[in-house]
């Protein structure tokens, strides 16, 4: 009976890893295929990787992918930071409104926040790279409030008055204090911010404007124009970024649930 | 002038009503601990006094200095927290070292500083070990030494041993009283623990919704409760209600029993304490009034008897052990019968109404 479980149990989680997975090992393989077809396997080849770096519009679209990433993940993590401690601070009934108010970017269909953001920047500034890295941070700041949110709720409130007791001036007693121990959950967000911003589409696809294209635009647009086997080399090489990133945040994590345990 | 000094302080949390009035002296250099049920406005008052809180009216000094609205980072006077509160990331010589380097001192004197408070609270050595590596009697101590190396006129001390158990918190309760003799400085002391306030201090207050409602000293307090909340929060009691006939007579469930007291007026209604070790049993008959054992129970040093009078049941403490069911009588001798005006005034009233 228990083997029967246990064997249940198993083939269960291949399926599911099988249907997580196939269709990135699908495009993992094809980034090695000598073959221009989709469907013939001609040999090994790192062919497509060479080619990437000269390929113009892909590097183009790299480097605004990267300037977006970091400039919005870098202001979402200020502003995600300094809007956790206020919250931490309000009234409880201030601060379940605006941890409500923080959750609608959260839960709003992706679409909707593109095209509401979209016609907010048409109407008061015109689409470009700046619109884009707005939108960014406008869905990166919630990840970051609730990166820190919870270091600032387990941590006991007297640390800051004892500082304060012990001669400490607000800021002092902030930076010497509280910093110190919020540092492993802005880490955590402002690396959840990367991430988000790097694999979104659907939101910086309505508020781009012409002309400008990161990583998953541009690839949604050659994509349709035919096919390019370098672009199955990128998007692996974009899926792995991701997965290492995810790995380090639930590394962090893990790591931390550790610390405090003991 | 007072060393320090609450003039007429009121507090209120969410407009409900914390402190109101409260008018304090503390004596410089002397053991004063603030004792009362939780929300009685004991803490409010600490917070108050360390900087934490601004009251909504009144005025707090500090060596005739008014220093109602200096921020805590300025007063000369520090806390140990209810939960330590020490800084997690820091190590303990850094915990110690963190208001020394405010005040810019040299690092040779701050070094001596550590020493001499490790030294202090018995954990010499312990400089470089991490917070989480000590024990919760161990942190307590380390809160202590960090507060202390500051040289505070006053030291604010929130139920500091609230997290121990038993015999550490005793033991703590002598360190305590040994660390105030060498420091000779004022030490404010938060408590709800009736016991713990009786073996340290030399002035209790005794507080409940936000009034104070004695100051004395801790034999003051015990022996002569001036009205029916302290007595019962202080120890156990036997509280009745009596009338008192004249001077050095009083009566209570129908019977009249000299006493000491003077003062009251004729036919005045009072409370009557009497403790519980205070009581004497005896034959039927040989006392002022007779009962009947209805339980008893031992608890270490002494049984604790209840002893039922017609419909009022007397606690009783005696080193003997009597059967249940036994018929005794009971005696007190003058002196050890409390009288206690009745509340006069309506909170007053309140405070009574809520203990019972």
């Amino acid at each position: 009976m228990k083997k029967i479980k246990t064997a249940t149990s198993a083939i269960y989680m291949a399926i599911i890893f099988l249907f997580l997975y196939a269709p990135i090992f699908v495009l993992i393989v094809l980034s090695f295929n000598d073959s221009m077809s989709r469907t013939v396997w001609g040999g090994f080849t790192l062919q497509w990787y060479a080619n990437l770096p000269f390929n113009d519009t892909i590097m183009d679209a790299l480097f605004t992918t990267l300037r977006i990433t970091i400039c919005s993940s870098l202001l979402a993590t200020v502003l995600g930071t300094s809007a956790a401690v206020g919250i931490h601070h309000m009234k409880k009934h201030h601060a379940a409104i605006m941890l409500g108010a923080t959750n609608i970017p959260l839960l709003n269909a992706d679409i909707v926040t593109g095209i509401s953001l979209m016609l907010l920047f048409t109407r008061f500034t015109s689409l470009g790279e700046f619109s884009v890295v707005l939108a960014h941070i406008t869905f990166s700041v919630p990840y970051v409030i609730f990166n820190v949110l919870p270091r600032l709720q387990s941590m006991s409130d007297s640390c800051f008055e004892a500082a304060m007791d012990l001669g400490a001036s607000p800021a002092y007693a902030f930076y010497k204090v509280i910093w110190p121990e919020l540092i492993p959950g802005v880490l955590s967000g402002f690396l959840m911010a990367v991430t988000m911003s790097l694999d979104d589409f659907t939101i910086t696809y309505f508020t781009k404007g012409a002309g400008v294209n990161t990583l998953s635009t541009m690839l949604y647009t050659e994509l349709r124009k035919g096919i390019q086997p370098e672009l199955y080399a990128l998007s692996t090489l974009l899926f792995l970024l991701a997965f290492v990133m995810l790995l380090i945040i639930n590394f962090k994590s893990r790591n931390q649930e550790v610390k405090n345990e003991n | 002038m007072e060393f320090i000094q609450f003039d007429k302080v009121s507090k209120s949390y969410d407009g409900q009503l914390i402190l109101d009035e409260l008018d304090l002296n503390v004596k410089e250099n002397s053991f004063v601990t603030l004792l009362g049920p939780s929300g009685c406005g004991k803490t409010t008052t600490l917070r108050l006094l360390g900087g934490f809180e601004k009251p909504d009216s009144g005025n707090i000094y500090l060596n005739g200095t008014d220093i109602t609205l200096l921020p805590a980072n300025l007063r000369p006077i520090n806390t140990v927290f209810q939960k330590y509160a020490l800084f997690p990331h820091m190590t303990i010589a850094e915990n110690i070292a963190f208001g020394l380097k405010i005040q810019k001192k040299s690092q040779d004197y701050i070094n001596d500083k550590i020493k001499y408070a490790l030294k202090l609270v018995n954990l010499d050595g312990f400089e470089n070990r991490d917070i989480d590596s000590l024990s919760g009697g161990q942190q307590q101590r380390i809160a202590i030494a960090r507060a202390i190396v500051n040289e505070p006129k006053v030291l604010l001390l929130d139920e500091p041993l609230g997290a121990l158990d038993l015999k550490l918190r005793q033991s703590m309760q002598y360190e305590l009283m040994k660390l105030k003799q060498e420091l000779g400085i004022t030490f404010i002391y938060v408590t709800h623990d009736q016991e713990e306030a009786l073996t340290m201090s030399d002035t209790i207050v005794v507080m409940n919704q936000g009034y104070i409602q004695q100051i004395g000293t801790p034999e003051d307090i015990y022996n002569e409760p001036e009205n029916a909340f302290v007595a019962d929060f202080i120890g156990e009691s036997n509280i009745i209600e009596g009338i008192m006939i004249k001077d050095e007579l009083v009566q209570f469930l129908g019977v009249q029993v000299p006493c000491v007291d003077k003062g009251f007026g004729n036919m005045k209604p009072v409370d009557v304490v009497i403790r519980p070790e205070d009581v004497e049993l005896d034959q039927p008959g040989k006392g002022f009034m007779d009962g009947i054992i209805t339980g008893c129970i031992f608890k270490g040093v002494h049984y604790e008897l209840d002893v039922q009078c017609g419909n009022w049941e007397w606690m009783v403490h005696t080193t003997k052990y009597f059967e249940v069911g036994q018929q005794v009588s009971l005696n007190v001798i003058p002196f050890n019968i409390q009288i206690m005006n009745k509340p006069a005034s309506e909170d007053e009233e309140v405070l009574k109404e809520d203990d019972k």
